[in-house]
């Protein structure tokens, strides 16, 4: 067997907590319990599992606004997302960031962002700390198929592979930037190609199998820890919800999504792998599906449940200079 | 002097219609108006609905379809490209409206706004023309965290070169886009966000309103409050409440904050002796330290009292809805101003 029992394990119950959580979020964000601009992953689970399943907490994850899965595979813990994302004072940010500002430090997560393009270059910046300072980490960047258009991608691309950083790309391509295709935004026909041509290996995975991107990243992942510098993936995937919770899709095709849920559904195929491989039992999973959904449900609990901020006290607190 | 049009229709237009308005009408008068953006209609490449967003709080809706892609233009997210390009084509032929979804996004653009467009016409030594608009969200209220909520015009108005305006309701929206869009330098033209539902009485026609002119919502004669934006409604608010005490506030709406109407509030000054400026940016190097300098210099003598600023804190917005709520002025803290520099 390639894979031990224990990992794949892990593997779903990871993806299902994404998967769950995502999705309690937008019944939540529906039913008014969160506000704010709220961007679901579910339908990627696969490709966030797979990037950070072996990464260590000293190794750095830089997200994206779309970036609670990237939290959950990298171990930040789901009843303080869910805190925060309610705005709560016991929030993973004291409920000062919010859904596109989730950061947990102590679990190397250095932030979601809400700005298209911000993670790269902070991500090139972690991985010259480990360089610098002679460690095996490495730096994992988060970005989308519109973001790949961004500047500051695009130089930080450059950089990353002329200091030769220990810095893993991530492009997860769901086809959307918003409303506006990838194909119409990317002016070449493929990014992996294009990400190749800064002067880096850089493959081009099945986002929705986990296994194929999780090969891909442990290629990348070997050659950041072994001094050889940055790599790019694309991963294809698919977006299951709308650009923002709310988001009413109308450049979606018709049953795009219905089609995508039945055939392209990263779970599901990772589920019908693993039973025809024999790997895992489907008890083990269903007991896994029943600990998650109780574990979501608490986390939305004691969101609910936990206190506001006090303006008194949190709004002027973690300034610089105070006026 | 605004060139309402004494005849003609009007009806009641939110802050968003009256916008699209402009544009529309603009682009209708002018083949030279075009529109670049991020999702300015939305659809781009896909299967499903072309004009899908019509910008992302619908401002743009419908100008596609009646345009065609040509001319309102969805681009990659590469906001240096666009504002680089709306710059260039300005001075090309073109007068380009340039969407930034969100005007907190000036950040990875920012060199071709100020070091580029701000300075063509001043440092090649009066050549060049750069009839362009950048249209940008402003403001905090929708929970939307501190990347998406910052009150940036004092950054901007600090350059030479920009023009600023920033509208407070949809009447002055629709007549100072239309004058954005004539003007030959280059216009921020700031939107905040929390106003788009907000509506008035609009002509139906087209018609401009001079930058450098402001308005007077209220009119008194105990205290000037001077507030921009969105403050504006705000200050209102705390206008009619204090006019119940007998308390009598001279409301003044710059509507353009470069050029300022410094005159107006000099003038006003003059009358009442007490000034309160309302703004939601940061207090440190803001409009309202400016404006609150011009005062201190220009009007020291009529001063009877010290100018009372009420802006946000020194902290970015944060996200949790009671403190946004916290962090931007209310009218209680205006109100409150009033008071204080009435001595009551
Ligand atoms: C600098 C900047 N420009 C634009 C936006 C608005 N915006 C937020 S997400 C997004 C689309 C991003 O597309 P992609 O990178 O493919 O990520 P996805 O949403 O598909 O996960 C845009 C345009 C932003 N937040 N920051
Ligand atoms: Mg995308």
């Amino acid at each position: 067997m390639p894979y031990q029992p224990e990992f794949l394990l892990r593997v779903y119950r990871t993806m299902k907590t994404i998967r769950i959580f995502e999705e309690r979020c937008i019944k939540e964000f529906e039913g008014g319990n969160i506000p704010g601009f709220v961007h679901a992953s579910n339908g990627q689970e696969a490709i966030a599992v797979a990037a950070c399943i072996d990464l260590t907490y000293k190794d750095i994850i830089g997200s994206t606004h779309r970036g609670h899965g990237h939290c959950i595979a990298k171990g930040c813990d789901v009843i303080g997302m869910m805190k925060e994302i309610m705005g709560k004072a016991t929030g993973l940010c004291k409920g000062k960031g919010g859904s596109m500002h989730i950061a947990d430090f102590d679990k190397g997560m250095i932030g979601a962002n809400a700005i298209v393009g911000g993670g790269p270059p902070l991500c090139n910046g972690a991985a010259l700390g480990a360089k610098t300072r002679g460690t095996k980490d490495i730096a994992m960047s988060f970005s989308g198929d519109g973001s790949a258009n961004q500047g500051t991608v695009l130089e930080a691309l450059n950089f990353a592979a002329v200091l030769k950083l220990p810095h893993v790309f991530i492009f997860e391509n769901n086809g959307y930037g918003e409303g506006t295709s990838a194909n119409y935004a990317l002016g070449c026909d493929s990014l992996a190609e294009r990400n190749g041509a800064f002067g880096m290996p850089s493959e081009y995975v099945d986002g929705t199998d986990f296994f194929a991107t999780y090969e891909a990243c442990q290629r990348a992942i070997q050659r950041a820890r072994q001094g050889e510098g940055p790599s790019s993936i694309e991963a294809e995937t698919v977006r299951f919800d709308g650009h923002f919770i709310g988001d009413p899709q109308l450049y979606r095709g018709k049953n795009e999504i219905a089609d995508a849920k039945v055939n392209r559904d990263c779970l599901t195929l990772f589920r019908n792998r693993v039973l025809a491989e024999s790997w895992l039992q489907a008890p083990d999973m269903d007991a896994i599906d029943e600990e998650v959904e109780l574990l979501i449900a608490s986390a939305v609990q004691e969101g609910l449940n936990a206190p506001d901020p006090d303006p008194a006290i949190d709004l002027m607190a973690d300034v610089y200079c105070s006026y | 002097m605004t060139t309402t049009p004494t005849s003609g229709t009007s009806s009641l237009k939110t802050y968003r219609e009256a916008i699209n308005d402009a544009l529309r009408q603009e682009m209708r008068r002018d083949p030279t108006v075009i529109i670049l953006g991020e999702e300015v209609s939305g659809g781009a490449g896909c299967a499903g609905q072309d004009d899908a967003y019509g910008g992302v709080f619908g401002v743009t809706k419908g100008l596609m379809p009646e345009f065609g892609r040509e001319r309102v233009i969805d681009t990659p997210i590469s906001e240096s490209a666009i504002i680089g390009a709306a710059a260039g084509a300005a001075n090309n032929g073109l007068r380009p409206v340039a969407e930034l979804m969100f005007f907190d996004f000036i950040g990875v653009c920012f060199d071709q706004i100020f070091n580029q467009a701000a300075k063509f016409r001043y440092m090649f030594g009066g050549k060049a023309r750069t009839p362009m608009v950048i249209r940008g969200t402003v403001g905090a209220g929708w929970r939307a965290g501190a990347q998406h909520s910052n009150m940036l015009h004092p950054v901007v108005t600090h350059i030479p070169g920009l023009k600023v305006v920033m509208p407070s309701n949809a009447y002055d929206a629709k007549g100072l886009l239309i004058q954005a869009i004539r003007d030959d330098d280059p216009v921020l033209f700031l939107e905040h966000k929390i106003m788009y539902d907000l509506k008035c009485e609009v002509p139906d026609e087209p018609y401009t309103i001079p930058f450098g002119e402001a308005a007077f919502p209220r009119q008194g004669t105990d205290v000037t409050i001077v507030a921009i934006s969105n403050m504006v409604t705000r200050a209102i608010e705390a206008a009619d409440l204090l006019a119940k005490e007998g308390i009598s506030c001279d409301v003044i709406d710059p509507r353009t904050v470069s050029p300022l109407d410094e005159e107006s509030i000099l003038e006003s000054v003059e009358v009442t002796g007490r000034l309160v400026i309302v703004d939601e940016a940061h207090e440190r190097c803001s409009l309202a330290a400016d404006i609150s300098s011009i005062v201190a210099e220009k009007g020291f003598s009529s001063l009877r009292a010290p100018i009372r600023k009420v802006t946000a804190p020194h902290a970015p917005v944060p996200f949790s809805p009671v403190l946004e709520d916290a962090y931007v002025p209310s009218v209680d803290r205006i109100v409150n101003a009033v008071r204080d520099v009435l001595g009551a």
